[in-house]
């Protein structure tokens, strides 16, 4: 075979491999040592290596040599002046010997001398050096012909564009991770916000204190009971969290009240859903329906709540759990002129007012919430912390959950008509 | 990259009879370099690459050669390649690398 054909094929053969060896999505330290061996095993060089330049350190970090042995750097500051003149150059070999003025080379003269350096050849992509390539001498002991050159200069820009490519992913995946970052703290900083407006709404109420964040833990339980997702389930939580914000505008006198409050009084309490509904409207929320929760949390399926008398259709989904969760916490904690009524007579006061005050389906999703904890099929303590273990282990307590589920089966006659 | 692969090497006195194979043509062939500065190292003065079971060497075969050529360079070893077909003679001699080596048929 005639010496310049054999030389064609060879180095074409490498030039094809190196090509299909950056565009395959191989491990990228992998890549770099196979480019490299291609590249000098292409042209019969000695030694070389491939370093990669970080803009921020002003470094070139070498990711893959060959024969320059353990003393070599592995890392090389470059100036601005250099960095200039790389830029200018662009993928095209320098000679190492005929570059002296610049101060890298002044710089690492003995490292590239001790190996025997002579091009080095900058890895300049769309403008920005993202690399370089340095290469000794040849194993024939010549000198570098054009044709060499230019081989050099396609290999080259291979070896670039890998190295462009991994630090576009880099910087895209550092991207989203931050974005992922920014998201989590937007929903840390709604959270906390959401908790903090609880804990002032509990504040203004002192014989209820804890009610706001009880009934969020309540309206979260009956949520997840249902088999919502975790999204659905944060959202359910922060509807109960913030059912009563209204409050917030009411007189303290009334809230307070330690008798029964007059009906002008009533009237003036009673219009905290809506207003309710009013400050939490403008707010963006994750998810949806959280004013909606404030304004129908005392609707009653049977039509006679208020502020509108909807009905078991027309109220939204979202307020009937709120409308349980607060209710149950009424029913189980002390109150200014009542103290807090027994287990049994809870449950048997939720199964009587289902269908009637309650969406029967949440009554047995929350009753069967409950039974799973107490007879452990479940290792949540969810109720025991919120209730107190020996409220919640009182004596009958099974059969009375299993009578109320067996009874209701999910559905009465009432919200046949109306299940949304 | 096979991780099984294992550098079939035979040894006697100072000299190591390292076998390329066709592992020498890819990154696995990193192994073959390796275990000739081993032997080096172990004080080997003659290492013989044969190429009976190599039909093409690669730029990346030519790479890890001059590897093992550099290592027993620095360590004053003798390289001989042994088994060589025409073709890959020719290319060693376009490239330079026979003259660091012996030939040997
Ligand atoms: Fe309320």
């Amino acid at each position: 075979m005639p010496e310049n054909q054999q030389k064609l094929i060879h180095t074409f053969g490498a030039l094809a491999e190196l090509g299909h060896e950056v565009s395959q999505k191989n491990n990228f330290q992998e890549m770099i040592r196979t480019s490299l061996h291609l590249l000098l095993g292409a042209l019969g060089i000695m030694r070389g290596g491939v370093a990669r330049y970080s803009r921020f350190g002003h470094e070139l970090n070498m990711l893959a040599v060959r024969g320059l042995g353990d003393e070599f750097p592995l890392s090389l500051t470059i100036c601005n002046e250099d960095e200039r003149q790389f830029l200018t150059n662009g993928t095209v070999p320098i000679e190492i010997a005929q570059a002296k003025v610049l101060p890298f080379f002044q710089i690492y003269d003995r490292s590239f001398a001790a190996k025997k350096l002579e091009l080095l050849v900058p890895l300049v992509i769309r403008d920005e050096i993202v690399g370089v390539v340095l290469l000794g001498e040849k194993a024939n002991g010549e000198p570098y012909s054009s044709y060499d050159r230019d081989i050099i200069c396609a290999m080259t820009r291979h070896i670039g564009v890998g190295i462009a490519q991994r630090n576009l992913m880099a910087e895209l995946e550092r991207r989203a991770e931050e974005n992922r970052r920014l998201y989590d703290d937007l929903r840390m900083t709604y959270k906390d916000t959401v908790k903090a407006f609880a804990t002032a709404i509990d504040c203004k109420d002192k014989y209820t204190e804890g009610h706001s964040v009880r009934v969020g833990k309540y309206s979260e339980i009956i949520a997840a009971e249902l088999g919502w997702d975790d999204e659905q389930v944060e959202g359910a939580a922060v509807a109960g969290y913030l059912h009563d914000v209204g409050k917030l505008t009411v007189e303290s006198s009334i809230i307070n009240s330690p008798h029964r409050i007059n009906a002008k009084e009533t009237a003036a309490l009673n219009k905290h859903p809506v207003i309710g509904y009013e400050i939490l409207l403008p707010i963006h929320h994750p998810y949806a329906d959280v004013p909606l929760a404030a304004k129908y949390h005392h609707e009653r399926l049977d039509g006679r709540g208020y502020p509108d008398e909807l009905c078991d259709r027309d109220i939204p989904y979202i307020a009937k759990i709120v409308c349980l969760a607060d209710s149950f916490d009424a029913m189980t904690t002390d109150r200014p002129y009542k103290r807090r009524r027994p287990a049994n007579e809870v449950i048997e006061d939720l199964q009587y007012n289902a269908g009637r005050q309650f969406a029967p389906e949440l009554v047995t999703a929350f009753c069967r919430a409950m039974l799973k904890e107490i007879t452990l099929e479940t290792k949540q303590k969810k109720f025991r912390r919120l209730l107190g273990r020996e409220y919640l282990e009182a004596d009958g307590i099974v059969p009375l959950l299993k009578n109320a589920l067996n009874g209701m089966n999910g559905t009465s006659s009432l919200t046949l008509v109306s299940l949304d | 990259m096979n991780t099984n692969y294992k550098v079939s090497v035979e040894t006697s006195g100072e000299t190591a009879i390292v076998y390329a194979s066709d592992y020498l043509n890819k990154l696995s062939g990193e192994r073959i370099e390796r275990e000739c500065r081993r032997q080096i190292d172990a004080g080997c003065r003659t290492i013989v690459v044969n190429f009976g079971e190599t039909e093409i060497v690669n730029s990346i075969g030519v790479s890890i050669l001059l590897g093992v050529i550099d290592a027993a360079s620095g360590a004053g070893a003798r390289v001989v390649f042994s088994d060589v077909n025409e073709d890959t003679i020719e290319l060693f001699e376009m490239l330079g690398l026979t003259n660091h080596v012996a030939i040997q048929g």
